[in-house]
């Protein structure tokens, strides 16, 4: 409820703001942002720009939800730049998380743990370190 | 019922590993060919180790490269900016950002063994994210490559709680593609990594830039220009980025070396213009403007928007 709330909150400033011809470049309107010599186009940056500022909440929250402190959540989502927002919002519960560790591997069913270790024999897999792939 | 759920499985397993089985890898042709730019061996035994602790391999692989390159933290300090207790795990963008908060490039690697190889013969580790299972059960896991024995077709890591776990070459492949190649060269801005392309280095400055550490960013487009002379988007970076640190004059040096190697660029006489009318040379900045304005390019409207203000101070000051 409250980040529908503020997300439409958003909405209109944005909104406004655009309407207003107000420069969303901020501070130094009239030099040319070193992306344009890499390659991006205004349009897009703009567009990042955009979807990140109502994203960045979003974000927050979930890592909020996801055991963060409100603290940690803000510094963290305000280290990242448009681009990486825009990528993660909505995704951060199927992304690749990287944090294996063997443990959790003993709740899986035997056929998991048959198939794995064949694979980790052929060399395709690596989740037993006491394995001996092809030539090791 | 039962029966029926494991002929599905079956098939699906069967068909999973004909998929797997079918792919071509790079290894191979590497371990036939041996490149004659590369020596057959070479490991970084000095590349220090953090054993894992549960689940912390993103700030344990994130520490052993950042020490490596003289940046020094432990994994604890890291866990607050790359660990998601909710995920078990790091996500590859805050890999990025916590090493930019440490003051260091994440130059992303080409999804290239030999890429890997050369990084390392060159002394960069290499911080990686491989799927240690199957695409449909998948573990990921980030591990710092250290080294790599093509007569013995293996390759060297710290990994998890090994201090030096050998994989075999092809093995390791397998579960580096399965993330994609996901892999980036962690270096202070004042190196380029040595396989890095303009995208990918360019990419990292820029993203310092972005997150306000144009002090950083200065430093990493001034080596980008020591690697590409003369090359426009360093030029423009190092411009943009003295004018967010207030050095104008340094900034205005920059934007001339542009106009004078680049004389067709939009970008580079709009900013001189803009630096230049800030330092209030107006005549100079005006003539500059002109150039901009006259042009064609995709920053056509920003040159006209510029020349219009600068002609209004100048009108203002007569």
């Amino acid at each position: 409820m409250n980040s529908r709330f503020f997300r439409l909150v958003c909405r209109l400033v944005i909104v406004s703001l655009l309407a207003l011809h107000l420069p969303i470049r901020s501070a130094n309107a009239a030099m040319i942002g070193t992306e344009s010599a890499v390659d991006q186009t205004v349009v897009a940056q703009n567009r990042d720009k955009v979807e990140a500022f109502m994203s960045r909440t979003d974000v927050r929250e979930q890592f909020q939800k996801m055991g963060l402190s409100a603290d940690d959540a803000k510094s963290r989502v305000a280290s990242m730049t448009d681009q990486e927002i825009n990528k993660v919002a909505g995704r951060i519960d199927d992304m690749p998380a990287g944090g294996s560790t063997l443990g959790t591997l003993l709740i899986v069913g035997l056929v998991i743990f048959i198939v794995l270790l064949i694979t980790d024999i052929l060399g395709w897999t690596k989740i037993f370190p006491w394995t001996v792939g092809p030539r090791e | 019922m039962i029966q029926q759920r494991a002929r599905i499985l079956a098939g699906v397993l069967l068909l999973g590993l004909l998929v797997s089985g079918c792919a071509t890898l790079e290894s191979r042709t590497l371990l036939k060919n041996p490149p004659p730019d590369l020596p057959p061996s070479a490991e970084l035994k000095s590349v220090p180790f953090f054993p894992q602790e549960d689940y912390q391999c993103g700030p344990a692989s994130l520490a052993t490269a950042l020490n490596a390159k003289g940046r020094n933290t432990t994994p604890s300090d890291l866990t607050k900016l790359v660990f998601l207790p909710g995920r078990k795990g790091s996500l590859q963008v805050e890999m990025r950002s916590a090493t930019r908060q440490q003051g260091m490039l994440a130059v992303t690697m080409a999804g290239r063994m030999k890429d890997l190889f050369t990084e390392v013969k060159n002394g960069n580790p290499v911080v990686v994210l491989q799927n240690l299972g199957l695409s449909w059960y998948p573990r990921w896991h980030y591990a710092v490559v250290i080294g790599y024995d093509l007569p013995r077709e293996n390759i060297i890591l710290r990994s998890g709680t090994i201090e030096r776990q050998v994989m075999a070459m092809t093995t390791f492949e397998h579960t580096w593609k399965r993330s994609n190649y996901w892999g980036i060269v962690v270096v202070p801005p004042n190196e380029v990594p040595i396989t890095a392309t303009k995208e990918s280095f360019f990419a990292s400055a820029l993203e310092m830039e972005k997150v306000r550490q144009p002090a950083i960013a200065e430093t990493a487009y001034g080596a980008a220009l020591q690697r590409w002379p003369g090359d426009l988007a360093a030029l423009i970076g190092i411009g943009n980025s003295r004018y967010a640190l207030h050095n104008l004059p340094g900034s205005e040096s920059a934007f001339r070396e542009a106009t004078e190697k680049h004389p067709q660029s939009i970008i580079g006489w709009n900013n001189l213009a803009e630096v230049l009318s800030e330092l209030d040379r107006l005549p100079e900045a005006l003539t500059a403007a002109e150039k901009a304005a006259s042009l064609d390019g995709p920053n056509q409207a920003t040159a006209q928007e510029t020349l219009a203000s600068i002609r209004k101070k100048v009108e203002k000051q007569n």
